[in-house]
């Protein structure tokens, strides 16, 4: 594989920091490990004993872990941040025209430009929903869009997640973290700040309740419940933002109207953030056999009188087959090209694709199109001769099921590992929120980052660590302040 | 407030007020063991299952009666639906669905005490038994604490209106049990193991000193069923633990500006409670009277559960 490329030393190997990064370069130099492990741990206590927890699905309840936090931060410059926003806000907007089309006049699909059974026969698609526009016009309200990087310029969308993505909440702790054990990075750099992403949630949230009622629209978050995996953000956000977080056992649903349960009585709820999947939302319409799901919501959500965020139906839009087709789709609908690429990708449904996959299975990664998480995916070239042998079988069978991509060189950050700092490789995922009055992202994100030597594997189950994500300002920094926090940053 | 959240609330106040009433039920049971020439010892560990209801269910574990075998199913058994580390696993599950309904304080109290016990062995044995529930009491005590550095809003009022519910129902079990099962045949009212059980009562409930600061006269039981009954400057007592509720039930009514039949029927318990005398009690029968006070208290806690919708 080729040489990855790293966010402060590019490909310098240590030689000498790229420009703008010769501050942090020096912090993290003049900061012994010792000392990074001290401030280290004094953080993943502090997550432990707030109980930012998650829980492994299979383990015993108790088994409740923390996702390990890296000390080291990542940075983007004000420049490279600028790129990024304004190619999310291009992206965000045409995944939801691309879902009002899609539950709507179906342009796309009538002008050739996505084959129909991609989009009607996808189990993402939601039929029961076509036709119904949800208030105010927009389906994902709350996206987290997967990046990665290869090049001081290369940034590549990995993957949209249009339907309840999480994490947000690991962003905002992180930070936290950072501020009180890192404080000296704060004086000499001027980051921009992301304490205000719930209060611009509950903005966006409060712009898309449905119009015609008076006073302030109540706003609910709806979780599956304490034993899911994500609860902690979802009691953490709900929490910072001032509203009740539900269970369907606090929802019912009378005359198409959404009521909560209290103690005073029952409460009409306008807008429901619920992180809870669409196959679960109501047993009369999705799984019968969902107990999370409130009987009757999608018929209140049908009649116009609740609105759900993120929308039901949502998934077409981050669905992998359709991923292939995002550069088509944002030319479509912004008449743009996309500022932000995707990943090339072959779609085995097509046979030149299909022919090139089999001749580079070695050096490719094969996806299911339905698939997540890792499951059913060939990394060529760390497989077995005997896994290239049975995808290659799989992908003379069923082409269609298929997409395949190059192996990429992610980027690294400088983390502390056993054996002192270190690079790892690292992704992104910034949250961009989208309501009636316009597109909204805070300058951050989350930074997941693959612990171990050389993975390039940075999902939480599977050893992977999160790091704050420094944005910097455009604005000066006060020079006598860079200059003494320097000072304080050589002490040890 | 969501009505989940108060009941949550509420039953993480019972679920922890019976923790640490079962521990010292334990601290109470192994003084009176070792204080008692046997048998009276196998009878305080009989008369401990008495007070918590569990006679049958622990005679199904098959387990004779002993310390050891009794202070296990009291405290780390998983069988039994009231143990302490049962209770505190309740207690968690609920603060956990509520967490923002806590402050920070509260809740590490209550994640403290349970993994305190999460780690404890049956096999400890008696030292171990009293270090752990030493270990419980100083955290039932933190979160008593931290509860009263809470907001004063809805959600400190559930969690303690649970816990006065709880204690009014234990405190009348302890008393109970006392009058009608424990004093071997042969033995007189007013002999020496009949003293040490009154005072095991009261060392369960931290009331020892309390009782000689109130009664000049030495252990009499009219005054320890005076004390334990009617006294409403007694904190655990049964008058204490009414005017409570009633207390509680009227913040949670100012606040949401109406109020129930709960709010009726606790103030009716504390009107007949203020006219009730220990003479009148014994003549009549404390054990009528206890049961039907048991009986009341549930009835109580069935009309909160109405009132704010917990079902």
């Amino acid at each position: 594989m080729r040489k990855a490329f790293d966010e402060i030393w590019g490909l310098s190997a240590g030689e000498a920091p790229r420009h703008g990064f010769e501050a942090l370069a020096q912090w993290i130099a003049q900061t012994s490990p010792q000392e990074l492990d001290r401030r280290q741990q004094t953080a993943e206590a502090a997550f432990r004993q707030l109980g930012i927890t998650f829980a492994v699905y299979g383990e015993d309840e108790a088994a409740e872990r923390i996702i390990p936090f890296d000390i080291v931060p990542r940075i983007f410059s004000a420049a490279e941040w600028q790129g990024l926003k304004t190619g999310l806000e291009q992206r965000v907007e045409a995944i939801n025209a691309f879902l009002a089309d899609v539950y709507g006049p179906r342009r796309i699909i009538k002008d050739g430009v996505i084959p129909a059974d991609l989009v009607l026969a996808n189990p993402q698609f939601r039929p029961q929903v076509a036709g119904v526009r949800p208030p105010h016009g927009v389906y994902a309200h709350i996206c987290g869009i997967d990046m990665v990087r290869t090049g001081p310029d290369q940034f590549y969308v990995l993957e949209d997640n249009a339907r309840t993505p999480s994490g947000v909440s690991y962003m905002l702790e992180n930070r936290e973290a950072m501020i009180r054990l890192c404080p000296e990075l704060f004086e000499m750099f001027a980051v921009e700040p992301v304490d205000d992403y719930t209060d611009l949630l509950l903005s966006t949230l409060r712009s898309v309740a449905p119009q015609g009622r008076g006073g302030a629209p109540v706003c609910v978050l709806l979780t599956p419940g304490h034993l899911n995996s994500a609860f902690y953000e979802h009691s953490f956000l709900a929490d910072a933002m001032g509203i009740e977080l539900v269970e369907a056992a606090d929802l019912e649903v009378d005359d198409d109207i959404v009521w909560m349960r209290t103690i005073d009585g029952r409460v009409r709820v306008d807008v429901i953030y619920r992180r809870l999947d669409d196959d679960f939302l109501d047993p009369l319409v999705f799984r019968a056999d969902s107990m999370l799901g409130v009987p009757g919501l999608m018929m209140a959500y049908l009649a116009g009188n609740v609105t759900l965020a993120n929308a039901p139906g949502s998934g077409i839009a981050d669905d992998k087959a359709i991923y292939s087709y995002m550069p088509e789709i944002v030319r479509y609908y912004t008449g743009a090209e996309a500022k932000l690429p995707n990943v090339e990708t072959w779609r085995c449904r097509e046979a030149q694709a299909l022919r090139y996959t089999l001749d580079h299975l070695e050096e490719l990664v094969v996806k299911l199109v339905d698939g997540s998480g890792g499951y059913g995916m060939l990394v060529g070239p760390t497989a077995s001769r005997g896994e290239i042998e049975r995808f290659r079988a799989a992908l003379k069978a069923e082409p269609y099921r298929y997409i395949a991509q190059p192996t990429l060189a992610l980027s690294t950050v400088p983390t502390l590992t056993e054996q002192g700092i270190a690079p790892r490789h690292v992704d992104f995922r910034p949250f961009c929120l989208t309501g009636a009055d316009g597109i909204r992202i805070v300058p951050g994100g989350l930074t997941r980052v693959a612990l171990r030597e050389g993975s390039l594997v940075v999902n939480s189950s599977q050893g992977g660590g999160t790091k704050d994500s420094l944005v910097l300002s455009d604005r000066p920094c006060r020079a006598d302040r860079s200059s003494r926090a320097t000072l304080r940053g050589g002490r040890d | 407030m969501l009505s989940r959240t108060a009941a949550s609330l509420y039953w993480l106040g019972r679920y922890i007020e019976r923790a640490e009433f079962t521990a010292r039920l334990i601290e109470a049971t192994i003084r009176l063991d070792l204080l008692s020439a046997r048998p009276a010892g196998d009878g305080a560990w009989e008369s401990a299952l008495a007070v918590v209801n569990a006679e049958d269910d622990f005679w199904f574990t098959g387990d004779p009666v002993a310390p050891e075998t009794v202070t296990a199913y009291l405290a780390l058994s998983g069988d039994n639906p009231s143990s302490i580390r049962s209770c505190l696993d309740a207690a968690r599950g609920n603060a956990k669905s509520v967490r923002t309904a806590l402050t920070r304080e509260a809740w590490e109290a209550i994640n403290r005490a349970w993994l305190g016990v999460r780690g404890c062995k049956p096999s400890g044995g008696t030292e171990a038994t009293l270090a752990m529930v030493e270990r419980l009491k100083a955290e039932a005590r933190g979160f008593e604490g931290a509860l009263h550095r809470m907001l004063r809003n809805e959600a400190s009022f559930f969690v303690r209106l649970g816990a006065a519910i709880e204690r009014a129902d234990n405190t009348a079990r302890l008393i109970d049990v006392k009058y009608h099962l424990l004093l071997p045949g042969n033995e007189k009212v007013g002999g020496p193991i009949d003293r040490d059980q009154w005072t095991t009562i009261l060392h369960t409930v931290s009331a020892v000193t309390a009782y000689r600061w109130l009664y000049r006269e030495g252990l009499q039981p009219g005054n320890v069923v005076d004390l334990l009954v009617l006294r409403p400057e007694m904190p655990r007592s049964i008058a204490a633990s009414a005017d409570e509720v009633v207390l509680l039930l009227n913040s949670i009514a100012r606040r949401l500006e109406r109020q129930g039949e709960a709010d009726r029927m606790a103030r009716v318990r504390q009107i007949m409670l203020g006219r009730c005398t220990v003479n009148g009690i014994v003549t009549s029968g404390l054990h009528e009277f206890l049961h039907g006070f048991i009986a009341e208290n549930a009835r109580l806690d069935q009309a909160i559960g109405q009132q704010f919708r917990f079902h």
